[in-house]
């Protein structure tokens, strides 16, 4: 490790840099304070911040727990009124993550726990039940930062998971083979380190491995597992699913495809290959301790290198939430924020397939750039547009709630943006309103619009916005 | 004129008279228009094999009434949602081909459509789109409107590609409204970035090429389908070209109560393809523009026991347009051999994408497939 030595403090960009990658968006007392913190005090403080639950109580609709075999005898109305109580619990649950986002005190909790949803894919699409979405979602926050083999177990037998990788209905005989083929391809190892047959032997494993229909937990089932001997990546043996999960963590290729991964999400797109080796060696001998890999990407020479600020571009969660965020802007009913994601690419709880979200520049189409500005000009001149809004929403379909809903929430947020920019005219301010808010110089000529709410909305639209 | 000023003189000219299309395009003059079917059409209950007794068997429930068929031979005919096809079918312009698929078929929603999609083998994954790899190798004019647009949802499915101006829209006075907010200028200094002001960029001129709105006579059906066809003919009509549109209606996996939901959602498929045409045929460009439509996959022939059909493989589809050779193309489906449950596959479906690329744009269709794949037989000689 390389602690020992302690550097200089930050200064503002440094300081803003780390806080937009490791959280959301960046408030200026949160700049001030970090950019007087050398490079490893600002690391030590974040890391040491992290939360293992959430603070924002769950919605009381995650205990509802439906048996498929019920859903399946319903009767066509029943269905129709439990598909319809469905979707809106699985609102409520995005709902609460979004608040759990907003409120939270350490945001690096949340983004690794997003970033686990995007590694350990499960969709309410498929799992249809918010109940076994929150407990995922509970223990993806658990294992946020904690040990990787202890967390890639678990996750392993997680009822939401077992469903959307049809572990639970994989028996003896019939092995069905999507979750030993993403384990390897999607959580471990990583294309071209395995065979087909590696797959075939592991699915033989994973059999038994189901969910109690009565409860939604977890079930060993015996008589649907293959007790034969299977040949796993050059190992042969009698093996159990977690026995498979020893073997996969035991590979060398693992480390370096998950720290490879933490690379593109908190560093840049294209990792270097030598301080990934490095960092994915230590990743290992720690026994996969996350933080020990977070530390090391976070002090590493190519995080702080200038050319990697505005390296990424700004996922619908980065923007929304960050923008919220950074601008103090108190949300009385986030619903509407949840589909404002939906609508940008990023619907939480719902990620399009196996493999996530794409991410990168798959995050900006003309439909969703020009969703991301129109949001932002939204929220620029909310203050100055009430009564229009106000108007609009009288005018509004009474059949469409939803829309309704979500231009009530424009209206009812308290954001000024002439209160906002006001401290940046007192010259001792040491922030200028560019480093609170671009992560570099503007790619468009700002010069013009000099000051006050005119170079806040020019800052907000320019491109470089969209970067972190 | 400033660009803004541009876009504001390009709203007032709404409903600007249609002009009329220069008669015999070449390459990307000639219009692809592409309309998937979200979910998974049931194409036995589409194209209907209704003198095979197979079909009665394994739907009891689901299999249209014979004497409802709209009858295109003595063995298939169409559902009767479809009736308005069957002046296309009597013009000869409309083919509809059987056994659509692809070996080693997968029955998941997300794998299947990004295999359709990016024209990939079943174990294969590739980025992007076959129409976003076709025009990067084979770049569209600059003044056109752009290279593909999707109307009505919010992925590029096969206009994706870093190398193609793809847009996404719903309609193009609000795009015209919004595309105010893009700001194309700026110094590229990393990919990211880059990335931006790329798609900045295609807004910016998108929205300068898109000019007014153009006043047809037809009338098009109401909803959201509706509305999108109507977008696409806005965009087909448009003098500054666009080579691909792609076109969504969902719904179409109907594991339950299939009959209700099949026959309305046939329906908007069947009223708006006849309301695209008789918009294009006013403007010159029906005889420039060659529609299909594509699905991740078909549904499995035994009906299921909530009224419906779950996950199959090959399926039928339509190709239309003024110089599309009408007909019955591929294999009627071959009930008596169905494999674990489903339908084999007679035509893979990029020899329906060769056709597109190879017979109407004269483009090497095997570079963009990754491999030869005969074109399918679907135009008019000319």
């Amino acid at each position: 490790m390389q602690a020992a030595a302690q550097g200089p403090a930050m200064g503002v960009v440094e300081a803003r840099h780390l806080l937009a990658r490791t959280g959301f968006g960046a408030r200026i007392e949160e700049i001030e304070a970090y950019s007087r913190l050398s490079r490893e005090d600002g690391v030590e403080r974040l890391l040491g911040g992290v939360r293992t639950v959430a603070r924002t109580p769950a919605p009381d609709s995650v205990n509802v727990w439906t048996p498929p075999y019920q859903i399946r005898q319903m009767s066509s109305e029943d269905r129709k009124l439990f598909m319809r109580e469905q979707a809106e619990r699985a609102l409520e649950l995005k709902s609460w993550w979004l608040s759990e986002m907003l409120g939270t005190d350490s945001p690096l909790t949340e983004r690794m726990t997003l970033f686990w949803h995007n590694h350990f894919t499960s969709s309410l699409q498929k799992v249809r039940s918010s109940r076994l979405m929150y407990r995922q979602n509970s223990l993806l926050r658990k294992h946020a930062l904690g040990s990787y083999a202890e967390l890639l177990h678990a996750v392993s037998k997680d009822p939401a998971m077992l469903v959307y990788l049809d572990s639970a209905t994989s028996r003896r005989g019939q092995p069905n083979e999507n979750f030993a083929r993403e384990a390897m391809e999607l959580f471990t190892l990583g294309e071209g380190h395995y065979g087909e047959r590696d797959i075939k032997e592991a699915a033989r494993a994973f059999t038994g491995w189901s969910i109690d229909r009565e409860s939604g937990d977890f079930m060993w089932r015996a008589f649907a597992h293959d007790d034969g001997a299977k040949t796993v990546l050059g190992r042969s043996g009698n093996f159990r699913g977690e026995d498979v999960i020893a073997i996969l963590l035991d590979q060398s290729a693992t480390a370096g495809f998950v720290v490879g991964k933490l690379w593109r999400e908190f560093v840049s797109p294209q990792p270097d290959p030598v301080a990934l080796e490095r960092i994915a060696a230590s990743f290992r001998r720690s026994g996969y301790q996350i933080r020990t890999a977070l530390l090391e990407l976070l002090l590493s020479d190519a995080f702080w290198a200038p050319e990697t600020r505005g390296a990424l571009i700004k996922s619908p969660v980065d923007l929304v939430i960050g923008t919220l965020r950074q601008f103090d802007i108190a949300i009385a009913d986030p619903l509407p924020f949840a589909l404002l994601l939906r609508n940008l690419g990023q619907d939480l709880f719902s990620p399009p397939n196996v493999k996530g979200w794409p991410g990168g520049n798959a995050w900006i189409t003309s439909q969703t750039l020009l969703a991301r500005k129109q949001f932002l000009e939204r929220l620029m001149r909310v203050d100055d547009t009430r009564m229009a809004l106000g108007r609009a929403e009288q005018a509004m379909d009474p059949q469409k709630p939803m829309a309704r809903r979500a231009m009530r929430a424009m209206i009812d947020i308290q954001f000024s943006a002439g209160d906002w920019v006001r401290p940046f005219r007192d010259p001792g301010s040491q922030v200028s309103m560019q480093s609170a808010l671009l992560a570099t110089a503007p790619a468009g000529d700002n010069s013009r619009a000099a000051q006050g709410t005119e170079l806040l909305r020019a800052l907000i639209s320019d491109p470089v916005y969209q970067l972190k | 004129m400033n660009r803004r000023a541009f876009i504001a003189a390009s709203v007032a000219a709404l409903f600007a008279p249609a002009l009329a299309w220069p008669a015999a395009g070449t390459g990307y003059r000639r219009l692809l228009v592409l309309v998937e079917l979200k979910g998974g059409n049931d194409g036995l209950n589409t194209v209907i094999p209704y003198a095979d007794a197979l079909y009665y068997d394994l739907r009891p429930r689901l299999a249209l009434k014979r004497d409802e068929i709209l009858q295109l031979d003595e063995r298939t005919g169409l559902h009767p949602a479809l009736l308005p096809l069957l002046p296309l079918w009597k013009a000869g312009e409309l083919a509809v081909v059987q056994g659509l698929g692809y070996p080693a078929p997968n029955l998941s929603h997300f794998r299947s459509i990004e295999i359709w999609d990016t024209a990939s083998n079943s174990d294969q994954y590739l980025g992007d789109g076959w129409l976003g790899r076709a025009f990067a190798a084979n770049p569209v004019p600059a003044g056109f409107v752009a290279d593909g647009v999707a109307v009505g949802s919010s992925e590029l499915g096969p206009l994706a590609g870093a190398g193609a101006r793809a847009i996404v829209l719903s309609n193009p006075e609000s795009f015209l409204r919004q595309a105010q907010l893009a700001n194309a200028m700026g110094a590229k200094r990393n990919a990211a970035l880059t990335h931006i002001l790329k798609v900045e960029s295609d807004i910016v001129q998108a929205a300068s090429n898109l000019g007014g709105e153009i006043a047809f006579r037809t009338e098009f059906p109401r909803g959201a389908f509706g509305n999108a066809v109507r977008t696409a003919a806005q965009l087909a009509a448009n003098q500054a070209g666009v080579a691909a549109i792609r076109l969504s209606l969902g719904g179409f996996d109907t594991h339950q109560n299939q009959p209700a939901v099949h026959r309305r959602l046939l329906g908007e498929l069947a009223e708006g393809i006849a309301a695209l045409r008789n918009a294009l045929k006013e403007t010159g460009r029906w005889d420039s523009t060659l529609l299909m439509t594509y699905a991740e996959f078909g549904r499995r022939p035994r009906e299921n026991q909530s009224m419906g059909t779950d996950h199959g493989t090959a399926s039928a589809h339509f190709v239309a347009g003024g110089k599309v050779r009408g007909g019955l193309l591929g294999d009627a489906p071959r009930l008596n051999a169905l494999e674990g449950g489903n339908l084999r596959q007679s035509v893979d479906f990029r020899s329906l994408y060769a056709a597109a690329l190879e017979s109407w744009w004269d483009l090497d269709a095997g570079r963009t497939l990754g491999g030869r794949f005969v074109p399918l037989d679907l135009l008019k000689q000319v």
